[in-house]
This record gives structure tokens, sequence and C-alpha cells, in this order.
């Protein structure tokens, strides 16, 4: 499974980084939405976490370049609990399921393998 | 205070409302009442002149008349025939026949020598050449005398004319009998004090007088020269008041009276004046009642209004402070989110990196391990902190969701447990199960609850109950809370004001006054209603109407 990080906090993003690879994911990070648009471009990617606080291009814009890019890709959306409206928003534009920070490691494997599996399932129906 | 502020808009508005309307109506009426006075007094004025004018014509003519009389036997006849005693009896008896008022006749001749006499008195050969009548006779042919007590005491007077044969001039002299004048002169005494009579220039009575006695004697009334025409005056007021014609006779030296009681012809004046006033008081009356009705209306009715602008601005001031208060607690909230996820994650990092390791080689593995979990759990704990920071910063703004109103209200009794726990007061939820969900905005109502409840707590102070009841009304169409306390109570007479802003009954500075009247305003905007009942010492109840739907 490869997943793309994507936070403007870069702590954050180097300890899920480290938790995720010991966990035998293959994670990349991206501190902003042009920078995680740009790695999505390269292609490989099954799932992206994907912030919804964001300084620049913020979650929900990056959600929708990212689904015009690659349709394909399951997006799970991180949000404070302020500010849930907008994930949902994001759950109406196509992202899988978003999760509140801070977030515990168990719940975000769970989620990450569900919209692992389901991106797997619609390619072999594609 | 607010009392005297409505009292004064009261008294101002009747002031004002009757001072522009009293003031036209009295006008009015002091116009009309005047009016009918001075119409009505030149009436009877123009009436008792018309009655003096005929009165008047009357007895001038009378006198005419009885002038005419002895002119035509002063001209008929000679000096020579009058002369003779005999003859003058003859002519005295013919004119007798005509008019019985001629008491006696004489004949005068030039040098003033009575030549012939035919009456009761002996006058033959008196000499009237000293006397001023005499000369007067002599000067202009004609005399008419002032009344006097006759030899029959009946008042007389005399009439005389002098007739010029050729060089000599002699005189014919009557006296006649006053009484002609009576009748005339007394049918016009109306009333029971109108009064009428003649004077002679000395105000000397020269026809009884109801009042002032017989003739002859003299009049209270004030002496009057001689004018031409008629002239209306009156004199004292009241019910003595007077109203006198007056006027001088053509034929004689006699002024004609005519007195009348102006309060006895103006009886159907005053009656009309009398109503004038009745109306004018009973629009008054209708006046003064409309004025204060409508003010005391007005004055409630800007009270109201008052109410609720100090009700809006209180429930204003209210909400944004709260909405201050939320966006403070929701910035609050996230900003220590971020260190708090951050934490979390270190932690886990450390799990992470523990559980590759040999414990046998760690020393304090075990106490690392249990630190980690502690702090994983108390970050936890945090989470929760921040997460109701933020679920009542969200509140704070105005939603409508569908609410369980149990869950709310038990939420609510969260936040106040503990102190109930500290003052030994018990809650007992007596709630309807499985309760229809309504429609409304969750926060504004736990805002609701929690006051109530607050107020409660307050009310018991230590050891007691709050009992808590929710379910349908009997109607069946509205929500109710009823919210039950063993508190202290609340007097009737104090009950209607709790819900008005700024009442308060607690001690200054514990009570801003303000709970109730935020309870009221927010159940009014959510479309519901609030009715509290009280009895001193047994505590309070207030329930919550909310709609259905």
């Amino acid at each position: 499974m490869k997943v793309l990080l994507v936070d403007d906090e870069k702590e954050f993003l180097e300890l899920l980084t480290m938790r995720l690879t010991k966990r035998n994911i293959e994670v990349r990070s991206a501190s902003s939405g042009e920078e995680a648009l740009a790695a999505l471009s390269e292609g490989g990617f099954d799932v992206v976490v994907l912030d919804v606080r964001m300084p620049g291009m913020d979650g929900i814009e990056t959600l929708s370049r990212m689904k015009a890019l690659a349709p394909d890709v399951e997006v799970i959306m991180l949000t404070g609990h302020a500010n849930t409206e907008v994930a949902e928003r994001g759950m109406e534009m196509g992202s899988f399921d978003y999760l509140i920070k801070p977030v515990s490691i168990n719940e975000l494997l769970i989620k990450l393998q569900d919209a692992c599996r389901k991106k797997r399932l619609m390619a072999k129906e594609l | 205070m607010q009392e005297q502020k409505y009292s004064r808009l009261r008294w101002k508005i009747v002031a004002t409302t009757l001072a522009f309307s009293l003031i036209p109506l009295l006008s009015l009426g002091l116009f009309i009442y005047f009016q009918f006075s001075t119409t009505y007094t030149d009436k009877i004025a123009s009436n008792l002149r018309t009655i003096l004018e005929n009165k008047k014509r009357a007895i001038d003519q009378l006198i005419e008349e009885k002038i005419a009389q002895i002119r035509i036997v002063a001209q008929t006849h000679s000096f020579e025939q009058l002369s003779d005693q005999g003859y003058l009896r003859q002519v005295f008896a013919v004119v007798q026949a005509n008019s019985k008022l001629f008491v006696d006749i004489g004949i005068i001749a030039e040098d003033g020598r009575h030549v012939a006499y035919v009456g009761p008195y002996k006058l033959t050969e008196v000499n009237y050449r000293d006397e001023p009548w005499f000369h007067e006779v002599m000067l202009r042919g004609l005399y008419v005398s002032d009344v006097f007590m006759g030899f029959r005491q009946f008042p007389h007077f005399i009439i005389a004319v002098k007739r010029q044969e050729g060089e000599q001039g002699w005189i014919l002299r009557v006296s006649v009998d006053q009484d002609v004048f009576n009748n005339l002169v007394q049918s016009v005494q109306v009333g029971r004090q109108g009064d009428a009579y003649l004077v002679n220039s000395q105000n000397i009575l020269q026809t009884a007088s109801r009042f002032d006695g017989p003739p002859l004697t003299p009049s209270r009334l004030s002496a009057h020269t001689y004018f031409t025409g008629v002239r209306v005056e009156t004199t004292g007021d009241g019910d003595e008041g007077r109203l006198m014609g007056l006027t001088w006779l053509d034929n004689a030296k006699w002024m004609l009276v005519i007195v009348e009681n102006p309060i006895e012809e103006m009886s159907p004046l005053i009656s009309s004046q009398r109503n004038v006033v009745l109306i004018t008081l009973l629009g008054m009356l209708i006046i003064i009642t409309g004025t204060c009705l409508t003010a005391e209306a007005t004055v409630r009715k800007i009270a109201e209004v008052d109410r609720e602008a100090a009700l809006l601005d209180a429930s204003l001031m209210h909400s944004s402070k709260m909405a201050a208060l939320g966006k403070l607690a929701a910035g609050v909230a996230h900003e220590v989110n971020n260190p708090l996820t951050l934490i979390r994650e270190s932690a886990g990092w450390i799990k992470d990196l523990l559980a590759d390791e040999d414990p046998a080689k760690i020393e304090n593995f075990e106490e690392i391990a249990k630190a980690v979990e502690r702090i994983d759990q108390n970050v936890e704990r945090a989470k929760g902190v921040t997460h109701r920071m933020l679920g009542f910063g969200r509140r704070m703004e105005p939603t409508q969701e569908n609410v369980n109103i149990n869950l709310l209200v038990e939420e609510t009794l969260k936040f106040l447990e503990n102190e109930a726990h500290h003052r030994n007061i018990a809650f007992i939820r007596e709630f309807m199960p499985h309760p229809p969900l309504l429609s409304t905005d969750p926060s504004q109502l736990q805002q609701v609850f929690l006051n109530i409840l607050d107020n409660a707590i307050d009310a018991i102070d230590h050891d007691g109950t709050v009992t808590i009841h929710t379910g349908l009304t009997e109607s069946g169409r509205e929500f109710a809370v009823i919210v039950h306390d063993t508190g202290v109570g609340i007097p009737k007479d104090k009950l209607e004001k709790i819900f008005d802003p700024f009442y308060t009954t607690k001690k200054v500075g514990e009570g801003t006054g303000l709970g109730l009247s935020i309870v009221y305003g927010i159940i009014e905007k959510l479309g519901g209603r609030i009715e509290a009942d009280s009895e001193v010492g047994k505590g309070s109840t207030f329930t919550v109407f909310l709609p259905l739907g």
C-alpha cells in the first residue's frame, strides 16, 4: 500500500511517516497542496491522507484537483473537531472518509486498509 | 423609578389632551352661555321698550282726549254763556254724561277771578291771579297739573284751557279723576315683582305703585330730569336685580315707569343656560373619562414596548457575550489541539519503538511503558476537554437540529451534578421514554434548562430535590419539561415580575436579574412558552412548553 500524507505540520508528518513505515506502509509526505499534487502526478499511490486546514491551497481545493488528476486514488480527510462540516463537504466531493485529530494510529490503519481495499476493488471492476 | 416615569408620562398625556379638548369645549360653552344671556336680555329690554311705548301712547292719547273734550266745550260756548252758573251746570251734566271722570268745572276770567263753578268745592270768587298755573295757561293756552287728593279723597288732576274771544281771554278748568290712569298703567304690572306707575318731576307717585305705596307718596326712584324717547336701565343684581323702563309723557309732566324682574322674565333663558352647563359638564366628564382611559392604555402599551425592548436588549447582550465566549473557546481548543496531536503521535512513536526493544535489556522498561500509556490516556482526556470547548463554541451559533430533549436535559444536569452533590441536592428524573425529536436550537434550549435548574438549586440552597419531568402535554401538541424544586418559593406578588429584565430576588451582586428574562426571550423565539407556579415554603415549578414538529 502506498500512501501520500499531506499536512502543513512538518513534525506531525515526520512522526506519522515513521509510525506508518514501521507498519509496512510505503509513505510519502507533502507539506502543502501544491507539493501533494506534484507527488500525486508521479502516480502509484493508493490512498491520500489530507489535512483540511492548510495555508495556501486548502484541503477542499486540493481534494477537487486530486480527484481531477487521479480519480481512482482514495482520499481520507483529517480534520480538527471544529471543521467537521468541511470534511463532510469533502465526502460529498468524493473523499473516502474523514478522521478527527488527534487520531489514533489503529483507527487510521483500519481506514487506510478500507480505502485501499475499495480502490483495488474498483480497479478490478474496471 | 420606572413606575414614576410612567406615572409622569400618564399625567403629561392627560394634561395635554385635556387642555386641547377642554379649552375649546369650555370656550364654546361660555360663549353659548353668555350669548344666550345677551340675546335674551336684549329681547327683554326691547319687549319692555315696546310695552313702554305703547303705554305711553295710550296715556298720552287719553290725556289728549280729555283736553280735546274740554277744548270743544270752551270753543263751542262763549264766556257769557258759561259765566252763568245755571248754564255751566247744564254743560257739565252733558260732559259728565260722556265721562264720569270729570269731578268739577270752573270758568276763570282774564283777571284770575273764578266767575262760575260747578263741583263739590266752594271756589266761586277765588282769585287765581297769583297762581303759577294761571300764568302758564294764559301764556301757553293749556295746563295739566300734577295729581292731588280731592274732596272725595280720590286722586285728581287739573286740565285748564284758555279761549281767546276777541280781546278777551278766559279759562275753562276741570278736575279729572286720576283713577282713569290707574287701570291703564297697572295692567302692565307683570309677574310677582313687576311694577308700573307714573311719577311727576319731583318723584311723587301719580298713580299707585305696587311696592312704593299709593299716589302722592314719594317714589324710591332716583330723580330723572326730562329726556325724550325711552330709556331702559338695570338696577341691582341677582334676585334684587330690576330691569326698568322710563319714558316721559308728551301731554303731562309725568314719567311712566315700568319695572320688571329679569329673573322672572328670564326663566326660559335660565333653563337653557342650565342645559348648556349640564351639556358642557357631561362633555367634560366624557372627555376626562376618555382621556384617562386613553392615557392609561397608551402608557400600558409604551410600558409593554419598553419591556420588550429591554428583553430584546438583554437577550442580544447575552447572545453576543456567549458568541464571543464561544469564539474564544473554539480558538483555544483549536490551538491546544495541534500540540495535543503531536504529543499523542510522539507517545505513539515511543510505544512503537518500545515494542521493538527487548524488555530485559532496558532497566525501566515497565515504567517507561506505563508512563507512555499515561501520556496517551491524558491526551485522550485533554481531547475530551477541547472537544467540549469546541462544541460549546459551535453551539453559540443559532442552529436547527432534531433534538432529543431527554438527552439535552441529561447533558445539562451533568454540568450541575457536582454543585448539586456538594449541597446535598438530588435530581429526580421522570423522563418520557422515547421522546419525539424536536426541531429546535439545542444550545439555546440548553441555556434555558441551565438557567432554570441553576435557579432551582439556588432556591433550595441545601438539602432538597429537583424533579425534572418530561413528556407530552394533554393536548399532545406540545412537549413539556417541568422542573420542580423544594426551595423557598416565590411570593404571588413577585411571581408576575420574575420574567422582567433586571428583576432579581437575589442579593446585590449575586444575580443579574437577566436569567429568567433570557429564558423567556429564548423560549419565545423558539415558539414555546413558559409558566411559573410557586408556593412560599414549598417550592416552585417551572414548565417549559415546546412546539412539536
